[in-house]
């Protein structure tokens, strides 16, 4: 090793860096920890466990999307395989008595989600692009239909239940209560980011980015971008695995819907919403998409149809999801220039809140007179009453709608302009986008 | 010794149409030797045969006596041949630094690894430090290959090519697009990272190929019609008549 050649690497992280790297994953267990003592209810702790099954299941649909380029419609298949195996594994057990504790039972859904990804990817990864994300539909809906029909082992329409306190116990624990399968949740889900996070910085991980931007180049480094894209998708199943486990265990059941295409579009939306170019975009994804889903349902009938819109929107607005709006303005912080933009920002969120108030409005009144026009038309969505019949809020929607685009289409070249030179500005002091 | 690279009646035909027919080629070892003719010829689809992104119709292609022909190309690559491409084809979201890593990766042994931290890989360090300085873009290292300039990528391109420490080297016309100024620095930049290496050039340049190539070949309509020193091309009344023309006059 020369002096001179290393002094054109890149630094590495140093003492108090490393430092601030490991207390931030000791910030979160300890945050983990202390979250049932502020959040103690079932409800909440049930929504922190989904949470917690989301965020490893959209971590690793991202190894294929946002690490390797992979567009899959079927990533459910492995989750929900992880599920049923764990499920029947959690009753021979029981019946058994064998000596496996609960929390070593999400490693039997890992393996099995790698030993289907091992198997049905050799020949899904051949290709990437349109190809693998058609045979990854394919095989979504060959498993998906076998559920139905391999009674067996999938119970059909009602599914597989099973009863995960009668395992061996550890340190007294039963499982029973929420707060256990909370702990048992969180300790997964710390350990799978851990280890996915990891795996982006390894060889591997690094030549899967490659793969994802070339695979073309990549064979003339050396590479096999298949075997490349293959382990990726190995890596994927089990983390996937590992989700469907945690599910299967906190709902004791395992049923088709685990492995449907419903399943496989989640992940993907809650990928996507929280920015698959980032490794924390689909924890960002995972956390909204499950409050949303929780909450959504209580304030409309429609619920997934505004997910649709969000989604759309996403795709649209903000390729990047959250985190890519959020890292956009990384610069103009550094820069010292945030504050500039934020006042257009305000401004321009005024016609925009318009014009959705009167989407929804207008949704809200189609949906009562498509889906009941039978029922009383007085309705309430978002906590809001009104009639849907009467002609002042369809003529409300239909001010709030047109003077709302309007209004934000000048505001919102007014949020360009400012951000131009906030941005122009941040450059100047040496912090480019 | 067997030669470098050594294509025997090599033919590729697309169909009914033949790109390639019956070529003939030897590169001695440590040689530079430059492959040049019109546009159209096949001079990039002769690199694409020997580098094995695609398979000739018939004959075979050597590597140091073995053949490589039919060969994936990353097999062929980790047998220390390496190429460019005629059309910038790096990684253009990531870094110059990671595009330059990523093409050290499995010359240094990694593999699929995935159990080994990339920043403590010291060796991967220091050579992917060591092609940063040598295609001077240290100054760009964070930045991301698809924002540099075009001299830029296509030093980036020859960096990638040679990282891996092949020592047969392919480029496919290096300084296309490029201004005199650039040409005369990327050529210094390919005399200096190509020596004591075996170099197979692809090139429009007249000046740049009888500057830098100990021998030439000339490439027409899918046959070679002439091989030899760059004095010898320059007299031979073929390849006035076929190519050279008033550029050699």
């Amino acid at each position: 090793m020369t002096v001179t050649s290393l002094s054109a690497a890149p630094p590495l992280p140093t003492a108090a860096e490393k430092l601030k790297f490991y207390g931030l994953w000791v910030a979160t267990a300890i945050a983990l920890l202390a979250l049932p003592h502020v959040f103690g209810s079932g409800a909440s702790l049930t929504m922190f466990s989904l949470i917690g099954i989301s965020i490893i299941f959209s971590l690793s649909y991202n190894i294929l999307l946002g690490q390797t380029g992979m567009l899959s419609f079927g990533h459910a298949v492995y989750y929900g395989l992880g599920g049923f195996m764990v499920v029947h594994a959690i009753n021979i057990i029981g019946a058994n008595k064998l000596p496996i504790p609960l929390p070593l039972i999400p490693l039997i859904g890992g393996l099995t989600g790698l030993f289907f990804g091992a198997l049905l990817g050799w020949v899904s990864t051949q290709r990437s692009g349109t190809a693998f994300a058609m045979i990854s539909l394919g095989v979504a809906e060959l498993i998906a239909s076998s559920a139905l029909i391999l009674r067996s082992f999938f119970g059909g329409e009602a599914g597989i239940s099973a009863n995960r306190t009668k395992l061996l116990r550890v340190f007294g624990w039963s499982f029973g209560p929420q707060i256990q399968i909370y702990y048992l949740v969180a300790a997964w889900t710390l350990i799978a980011i851990i280890a996915m996070y990891a795996l982006t910085r390894t060889p591997l991980g690094r030549m899967c980015n490659a793969v994802r931007d070339n695979p073309e180049r990549v064979q003339f480094v050396g590479y096999n971008p298949h075997v490349v894209r293959y382990l990726a998708f190995c890596f994927s199943g089990f983390f996937a695995g590992i989700a469907g486990a945690l599910a299967a265990i906190n709902f004791e059941i395992a049923n088709s819907a685990y492995l449907g295409a419903a399943q496989s579009g989640t992940v993907l939306f809650a990928a996507y919403i929280g920015g698959i170019g980032f490794f924390i975009g689909p924890i960002v994804g995972a956390i909204l998409v499950t409050i949303l889903s929780l909450g959504l349902s209580d304030l409309t009938q429609v619920w997934q149809l505004y997910f649709g819109l969000i989604f759309i929107a996403v795709v649209l607005f903000a390729p990047g999801g959250i985190t890519g709006l959020l890292m956009m303005h990384r610069p103009l912080a550094k820069g010292g220039t945030l504050l500039t933009v934020l006042p257009s920002y305000l401004i321009a969120l005024v016609p925009t809140a318009a014009m959705i108030a009167g989407l929804i409005l207008a949704l809200e009144t189609i949906v009562h007179y498509t889906v009941n026009p039978g029922d009383d038309s007085h309705i309430k969505a978002f906590s809001v009453a009104f009639d849907a019949a009467s002609p002042y809020i369809w003529a409300t929607s239909v001010i709030l709608i047109v003077s709302g685009y309007l209004a934000a289409r000048k505001t919102w070249s007014w949020v360009a302009h400012a951000w131009d030179r906030a941005s122009s500005e941040a450059r100047e002091k040496g912090f480019a986008a | 010794m067997s030669a470098a690279i050594e294509l025997r009646q090599v033919e590729k035909s697309f169909g009914e149409v033949a790109i390639i027919r019956n070529v003939s080629l030897s590169v001695a070892q440590g040689e530079r030797h430059a492959l040049i003719g019109p546009n159209g010829a096949g001079k990039s689809t002769t690199f694409n045969l020997i580098s094995g992104y695609m398979a000739p119709t018939s004959g075979t292609v050597l590597l140091r006596g073995e053949v490589i022909s039919g060969l994936p190309p990353y097999q062929i690559n980790r047998r220390g041949l390496s190429r460019s491409f005629q059309v910038t084809n790096v990684f253009a979201n990531l870094s110059v630094w990671e595009n330059l890593r990523c093409a050290v990766l499995w010359a240094t042994g990694q593999r699929y690894s995935f159990w080994r931290n990339i920043d403590n890989l010291p060796e991967v360090r220091t050579r992917t430090a060591m092609i940063l300085e040598d295609i001077n873009l240290t100054a760009r290292r964070d930045v991301p290959a698809g924002l540099l300039t075009y001299a830029e990528q296509r030093a980036l391109e020859i960096g990638i090519t040679i990282a891996g420490g092949a020592d047969v080297i392919l480029l496919d016309e290096p300084t296309a697009g490029m201004s005199h100024a650039e040409t005369e620095r990327a050529v210094a930049l390919i005399r200096r990272l190509t020596e004591g290496r075996t170099l197979l050039i692809v090139e429009h340049d007249m000046s740049v190929v009888f500057g830098l190539a100990d021998r030439i070949s000339v490439l027409v309509y899918g046959e070679i019609i002439a091989s030899g020193t760059p004095d010898e091309i320059r007299g031979d009344p073929k390849v006035k008549e076929a190519y050279l023309g008033e550029e050699a006059a």
